[in-house]
């Protein structure tokens, strides 16, 4: 059997793109292992501190349930939707994805006002709890990203065929929905959940305007006061998302890997 | 009563007409064959048949009730499509047994309906193989197993072979039709493929313009043309335009030459018709002359096309282009260039009025 080199051109651009990632990450770990007394190498003392304030563990839960709230909602709402578009209303999806660009067309700080005067009337439970108006602006938040995935998704598949032939078999439009269509596009909808993921483990500025303590808000107020241990909750940050989107994906793994191997022919 | 009636089905998709009002009858266990070009209609008779679409009038009856506003999972029928359709995230196994676990049958009777139907179609070997790793052929079958899993009112397949080669094309075609034999189950078969039509059916309905032309068995649709496109479109035709000059002897004359045809007995004189005349009916032999007797037209063969046990030459006549299917052994005697001159039997040739004549329609007579 012929044995494959990689060319050398290709192990430098190998290297190269390593470094630009894994460079600043080095350099905050180098940063972060600093003594907070003597300010030399190496100590776990920032570490050690971050992992034992209950605010750090408080907020990642809150933005962690967020994110899986986020992520239930934009499922629900744009499957059937994205769904439906494609099979009845194909017409209409140059609005949605028109739509779906207003996210990044209307900052955040905008979004944030305009939702907290639209809803300032609403219960407290909706309005007052991050977990009411936060998780509804993080979908607003989510949807280019949710539906960009699901489209390519629902593009990938026969979509008519595989509906009418389950629906020929017997079958409601729930549970083709279910299980027909719903499996063979769990790759598209694991892509949407890992961004919106992301997004919300991340984001900031609705957080802080709205008041509401998260994951971001709380790096941020540590960054202020204590550079070793802000250093030390990025790195944290980062393989806690990792973590986060690997469990996603042994979640959704079994049946991705069926439903993409058929759908690519 | 017919177990399967369309009546007066109609369907338009804003100005194009794509069924004009079409009405079929098929009784329990039969085999029909939709067939015409594409855009002629037939696949959306099938649609509406299955619940996909609806009807803008007409109904759909099957055995006696009439199913035309029933939604499509409540209309028990079993659809193959032409496009691959089995859900590729299921098994072979899994997806002929969809259907069973819609309707809730209990496991053992499912496992064992699926298991029967997969050796049924030939598969049973490959019960848990998902579809990616099924060849077209395969896949169409477990399709076509999935289909009678259900053990549907009626069986509808929609070009199911159009996708495969042609080998495959020809073996599937005789299982499905043993399977429907075995089974009985009353079938509506969309082709465009007039050998697929004519060799599995019980009758086919030539369709054209969202109109059915005829309907027939397969022997009277090859043999008995009722117009200019059915003969047509089924088969290879030589198509004689003429006048008829002698009703009472059957006389019509095409291009200054008389010929006497059974068929043009009766016919009023001076009536504009055409007389089509099948390529193995027509009788070619060298001519040394160059000049025609009784019922022959003259002309030079142009080329030759081999068929296997047949030849097909074609001869260009003074007014019109001729085929003629020769035994392959007797072709040496008609080379190209050979002037040669034409027989046109008296019987076994059909003749057509032609007001009957479809404008637009054309076929390549070498590939109907």
């Amino acid at each position: 059997m012929r044995r494959k080199w990689i060319a050398p051109s290709a192990v430098v651009w190998l290297v190269v793109a390593a470094a630009f990632f894994l460079l600043p990450l080095i350099a905050t770990l180098m940063f972060s292992l600093r003594s907070i007394q003597t300010n030399k190498c190496c100590s776990g003392a920032a570490y050690s501190l971050i992992v034992h304030d209950h605010q750090f563990w408080h907020t990642i839960r809150v933005s962690f349930v967020l994110s899986l709230e986020t992520i239930a909602i934009s499922l629900l709402l744009f499957v059937p939707t994205v769904y439906w578009v494609h099979l009845k209303l194909p017409r209409l999806r140059p609005v949605l994805g028109f739509m779906a660009l207003i996210p990044f067309v209307v900052p955040p700080i905008i979004l944030v006002v305009g939702l907290l005067d639209l809803y300032k009337g609403a219960p407290a439970w909706f309005y007052d709890k991050p977990y009411g108006i936060l998780g509804f602006a993080y979908v607003i938040l989510a949807f280019p990203y949710m539906y960009f995935s699901l489209d390519a998704g629902f593009r990938a598949i026969d979509l008519h065929t595989l509906t009418e032939a389950s629906q020929n078999l017997g079958a409601s439009w729930r549970t083709t929905l279910l299980r027909v269509i719903l499996p063979n596009i769990r790759a598209a909808a694991l892509g949407g959940s890992f961004l919106t993921l992301a997004i919300v483990m991340g984001e900031f500025t609705i957080a802080s305007l709205a008041a509401f303590k998260t994951f971001p808000t709380y790096i941020q107020i540590v960054n202020e006061t204590q550079p070793y241990e802000a250093a030390a909750l990025s790195l944290l940050s980062f393989m806690i998302v990792w973590a986060a989107m690997l469990a996603l994906l042994f979640v959704g793994r079994g049946r991705v890997r069926t439903a993409q191997v058929a759908t690519t022919r | 009563m017919a177990y399967l009636e369309l009546n007066e089905l109609r369907r338009s998709f804003g100005p194009v007409v794509a069924l004009n009002g079409i009405n079929v009858a098929l009784d329990q266990g039969e085999f029909l064959s939709l067939l015409g070009p594409s855009g002629c209609g037939k696949t959306t008779a099938l649609r509406l048949v299955a619940g996909f679409d609806r009807p803008n009038s007409g109904s759909i009856v099957v055995d006696g009730k009439d199913i035309t506003r029933v939604s499509p999972n409540r209309r028990d029928m079993g659809m193959v499509f032409q496009a691959y359709s089995l859900f590729p995230n299921m098994t072979a196994e899994q997806n002929v047994e969809f259907g069973l676990r819609i309707r809730k049958n209990k496991r053992g009777a499912r496992r064992k309906r699926v298991q029967e139907l997969l050796e049924l179609v030939g598969l049973g070997h490959a019960v848990k193989r998902y579809p990616h790793q099924l060849s077209g052929g395969m896949q169409q079958r477990v399709a076509l197993a999935r289909a009678l899993a259900i053990e549907p009112r009626v069986l509808l397949l929609d070009e199911p072979l159009s996708a495969l080669d042609a080998k495959v094309r020809v073996q599937l075609r005789e299982e499905i039709r043993r399977i429907q034999t075995q089974l009985g189950i009353t079938t509506l078969y969309v082709t465009h493929d007039q050998e697929e039509a004519l060799s599995v059916s019980d009758h086919v309905a030539v369709m054209w313009s969202g109109k059915i032309e005829q309907m027939g068995t397969p022997s009277e649709m090859y043999s008995a043309p009722a117009t200019p496109f059915v003969a047509e479109f089924i088969g290879t035709m030589n198509r004689l335009e003429g006048v008829v000059v002698d009703g009472e002897r059957g006389e019509v004359e095409h291009g200054g030459t008389r010929l006497t045809v059974d068929t043009a007995r009766g016919r009023t004189r001076g009536e504009k018709v055409l007389v089509l005349v099948r390529p193995e009916l027509l009788q070619l032999e060298p001519s040394t002359n160059g000049a025609a007797g009784d019922n022959t037209l003259a002309g030079e063969v142009v080329t030759h096309t081999f068929l296997g046990s047949v030849t097909r030459l074609k001869v260009q006549a003074r007014a019109a282009e001729l085929i003629s299917d020769v035994p392959t052994a007797r072709v040496d005697s008609l080379p190209v260039g050979q002037p040669v001159v034409a027989h046109v039997p008296t019987a076994g040739t059909r003749l057509l009025s032609l007001k009957d004549e479809p404008a637009s329609f054309e076929l390549d007579p070498d590939n109907p």
